[in-house]
């Protein structure tokens, strides 16, 4: 099967089977293909950062959690009726998404930035403990700010609202979240084809290539990067709208880890990879979760057999080689 | 005639080891120049310190006489000076055209995010013209992985071409050609001198006194001989140090 | 605030940074020598920690538990470095990332498979509890004060053990040039997996001295993973004095700004706000000095460019 009709059938997947529990009247399947659509966007931010760039980000779970208190803290200010702050300026909370969204991408991207630019100082090995270690940083500091619920995370009692639709109807709320994964996806497509997707990918594959053209990768993955924490930011601010809860395990290394595990079981660099990777993986959790308490065990040794055995992914499974251009 | 690429006094240890001794280097528009030696005798260390990825202990580096010396890999590029590599560094799962496109992006120093890379326009034209000019139009789609060594030798000259550099620095670009290959090398290069002139990093003797104006003998990090054809082929120390013959 | 308690919190900060050096030694070794990052390791210490408090829960011998804990750590770092790590040298930094993550998940939930949710405990022997009186009136927990020592000890056995010593001689030459040694002879899987099992050893040691303290529980090891991570960014890859220092650095920043932070921010602020701005910043003091030192060496210390 080609990879774009594989693609076509997973997007066709996504809008019947939702559609089917709502004809089955099982609102619970529906949160879960929403849980899936939130982390494939997620997923697609990693996989610009780490598919294209070739950046291994262990974390992305920062961005996540960045997003999601970007969410937690202007929802339980609003629904407390207390102004985040008065002086200089009056700056209440908020229960609109499209405000949420935006002050979720604005942050995780400026802090992607300062990431990006202290880590991307180094490559290699040096790049996956820096951003591991930042990420556990953020976790630390939610932990330790007691303003925000500390460890035991924020909750918001109603969901935020969207213009036009009730996001209280799974239905409804899943389509938003799909809209956004389509949205997400057509962004890291036209990046991809773009003349600074060949120059980043080409960096990628040798970054002495880029050099000896004129091309300076540091620039180009800096903003790669920064791309990549604001969609990830987007994804955890949606996270815990479904969730209706924030805690510091958005900002876990496990988070940023498991992040990387579905977009390579989906197939890295492949513009459905984090899909069918973030489907899969909610399919998991959920069948082998309802096996045994211990499924972490099963799916330690699935990853262990892709990196060892299939090094293509899913996608590369089916599709084949060929998964850039 | 003006000095395109110079060097001046340009030194580099590493510990006990003396791997470039005060070389001044010049390379005049329109000339083939090429620098030969044994191996081990620091070509490798020179170029390294002309293209930028080593910086020298002391000795300055000018191109179009301009001080080049602390500019990044990137920067020298982008002042004008094309590369190609003795072992081919190129985007190795990207197409043909997508490799040569990428030289044509970095010439024209713009990086969008928006519109195509391979669109058609004037990029790609700059593209497809150079993979022309080497003969690789027909291999355009194909990766580069799967191109074979001769192949890639051909695209890193066309990535060279896309920048229209001012000057060419190329590393051993007949190594592994074949006879046939490196006589269509050395035909291609004898055109591209009036263009830029090239620093040529050659061990096939054959095309080096085909092409070269200028012949540079490195040995033990030192400049030994710099002169014609002849010259060189006369030149005692060079027999000397390539023969072993008495002086 | 008084000296002394500046001194007991400088030494509960060396005493943090000397096991931190454990965990970042064979971390760093690990990668000098073959080239891999290994997730993985904070598993080790995991594995040394439940080894000791199940050997001394059966035994109640603080020795035998200890000698337990390298026995089980080395045997599992052979065996994963025979059975899984061996075949990913040549691979990329991301599969190794993958691989090894997946190793976490295995072990993770093996032990809570074996040992359950709860935590355990392992006691300090009599003979090593109770405090000590140090000049200038200090009184100073001896365990503690133990663990500073067999750490500064094992830093000494390291040195000597690189230096002085055949196997030393081969993993120096082993991180610089693998083709060669393996072209003089030297049987270089073997030696691969002695230092694959000498870096778990330490690591086990680790866990289990540091499980006296803490509770010895799943998922134990990933934080201190992650702080020997910043301890090799600080220290530079590769270098085992860099391990040290960087170690020390981040136990005493770590100790010292929960200390100093709050009542320097009461200085300006208002004492409870004080507190709470002081701990928050305090947690994020080592990674802030290590993002001070990517920015003025980022190889780190006494990192050399391979």
């Amino acid at each position: 099967m080609s990879e774009r009709s594989f693609n076509a059938l997973v997007l066709l997947g996504l809008i019947a089977f939702p559609l089917w529990a709502l004809w089955a009247d099982e609102p619970f399947l529906i949160t879960l293909a929403t849980r899936a659509v939130i982390l494939a966007i997620a997923g697609v931010g990693l996989n610009i950062a780490l598919g294209l760039g070739g950046l291994v980000s262990l974390g992305h779970a920062a961005f996540f959690g960045l997003g999601g208190y970007a969410m937690g803290i202007l929802a339980s200010h609003a629904q407390m009726y207390d102004p985040i702050m008065t002086a200089p300026i009056l700056i209440e909370g908020t229960k609109s998404m499209p405000v949420i969204w935006l002050v979720a991408i604005v942050v995780s991207g400026l802090a992607a930035l300062a990431i990006g630019a202290l880590s991307l100082r180094t490559s290699g090995v040096y790049f996956i403990m820096i951003t591991l270690a930042f990420g556990q940083m953020f976790y630390y500091f939610a932990i330790s700010w007691p303003a925000y619920g500390g460890e035991d995370g924020l909750s918001i009692y109603v969901r935020n609202g969207f213009p036009g639709l009730n996001t209280l109807v799974p239905i409804q709320f899943y389509g938003l979240t799909f809209a956004i994964l389509l949205i997400a996806l057509a962004l890291h497509w036209q990046i991809a084809r773009s003349p600074f997707g060949l120059a980043l990918n080409a960096a990628r594959q040798s970054s002495v290539r880029a050099q000896t053209v004129g091309i300076a990768p540091f620039r180009l993955r800096l903003i790669a990067f920064t791309i990549s924490g604001m969609i990830t930011g987007l994804a955890g601010a949606l996270f815990a709208d479904l969730n209706r809860f924030v805690s510091p395990t958005m900002f876990s290394w496990q988070l940023s880890g498991e992040i990387i595990v579905f977009v390579i079981i989906g197939g890295v660099a492949r513009l459905f990879g984090p899909v069918v990777g973030a489907i899969v993986f909610i399919m998991l959790e959920h069948v082998l979760g309802g096996l045994s308490d211990y499924w972490h065990i099963y799916l330690g040794a699935l990853l262990l057999g892709i990196v060892l055995f299939a090094r293509g992914g899913i996608i590369g499974l089916i599709a084949g080689r060929g998964g850039h251009g | 005639m003006d000095n395109v690429l110079q060097t001046i006094g340009i030194s580099k240890r590493f510990g006990a080891l003396e791997a470039s001794r005060d070389i001044s280097l010049t390379l005049r528009s329109g000339e083939i120049h090429a620098l030969i030696g044994p191996n081990g005798a620091g070509k490798s260390t020179l170029i390294a310190q002309i293209a930028g990825t080593l910086k020298p202990d002391s000795g300055s580096v000018l191109l179009d006489g301009a001080d080049i010396t602390n500019l990044s890999v990137a920067a020298r590029a982008r002042a004008g000076l094309g590369r190609t590599f003795q072992i081919s560094a190129l985007a190795m799962e990207d197409s043909v055209l997508q490799n040569a496109v990428l030289g044509a992006l970095g010439a024209s120093g713009r990086l969008p995010l928006f519109g195509a890379a391979l669109a058609k326009g004037e990029i790609r034209d700059k593209a497809e013209a150079a993979l022309e000019r080497v003969g690789l139009s027909d291999r355009a789609a194909m990766r580069v992985g799967d191109l074979s060594h001769g192949q890639r030798r051909q695209l890193e000259v066309a990535v060279a071409l896309t920048l229209t550099p001012k000057a060419f620095v190329m590393d051993e670009p007949m190594a592994g050609l074949g006879t046939r290959g490196s006589l269509g090398l050395t035909g291609f290069l004898d055109g591209l001198r009036s263009e830029a002139p090239i620093l040529l990093v050659e061990h096939d003797m054959d095309a080096v006194f085909a092409l070269a104006d200028r012949i540079s003998v490195l040995v033990y990090g030192q400049i030994i001989a710099t002169g014609t054809v002849s010259e060189i082929r006369a030149h005692p120390e060079v027999r000397r140090a390539y023969l072993g013959e008495e002086a | 605030m008084s000296l002394i308690l500046l001194a007991e919190q400088v030494l509960n900060g060396l005493q943090f940074g000397v096991m931190l050096f454990l965990m970042a030694a064979g971390l760093t070794l690990v990668f000098g020598v073959m080239g891999l990052i290994n997730l993985a390791h904070g598993s080790l210490y995991m594995i040394g920690a439940f080894a000791a408090a199940a050997v001394a829960g059966a035994t109640g011998s603080f020795l035998l538990a200890l000698v337990a804990a390298l026995a089980a750590a080395a045997a599992a770092g052979a065996l994963v470095e025979r059975f899984v790590i061996r075949r990913l040298y040549d691979r990329d930094h991301l599969d190794q990332v993958l691989a090894t993550f997946a190793l976490i998940l295995i072990f993770s939930e093996g032990t809570r498979w074996v040992f359950g949710s709860f935590p355990l405990y392992l006691n300090i022997p009599a003979w090593l509890s109770g405090p000590v009186m140090l000049p200038g009136g200090i009184q100073y927990p001896m365990y503690r004060l133990a663990l500073i020592g067999v750490g500064l000890a094992v830093a000494l056995g390291l040195y000597l053990l690189i230096n002085h010593t055949r196997l030393g001689v081969r993993i120096r030459a082993g991180a610089a040039d693998r083709e060669m040694i393996a072209a003089l002879g030297v049987d270089i899987s073997r030696l691969y997996t002695v230092v694959f099992a000498l870096g778990a050893a330490l690591a086990g040691l680790a866990g289990a001295l540091v499980g006296a303290i803490q509770s010895v529980q799943v998922g134990m090891g990933e934080p201190v993973l992650i702080l020997a991570f910043v301890v090799i960014v600080i220290g530079g890859i590769g270098s085992i004095k860099g391990a040290l220092v960087g170690a020390l650095l981040v136990g005493v920043t770590d100790t010292m700004g929960g200390l100093l932070l709050p009542p320097l921010f009461a200085l300006f602020m208002e004492p409870s706000a004080a507190a709470t701005a002081g701990s928050a910043l305090a947690s994020m003091g080592i990674y802030l000095l290590m993002a001070a030192v990517l920015v003025w060496r980022p190889l780190g210390l006494f990192g050399v460019r391979t």
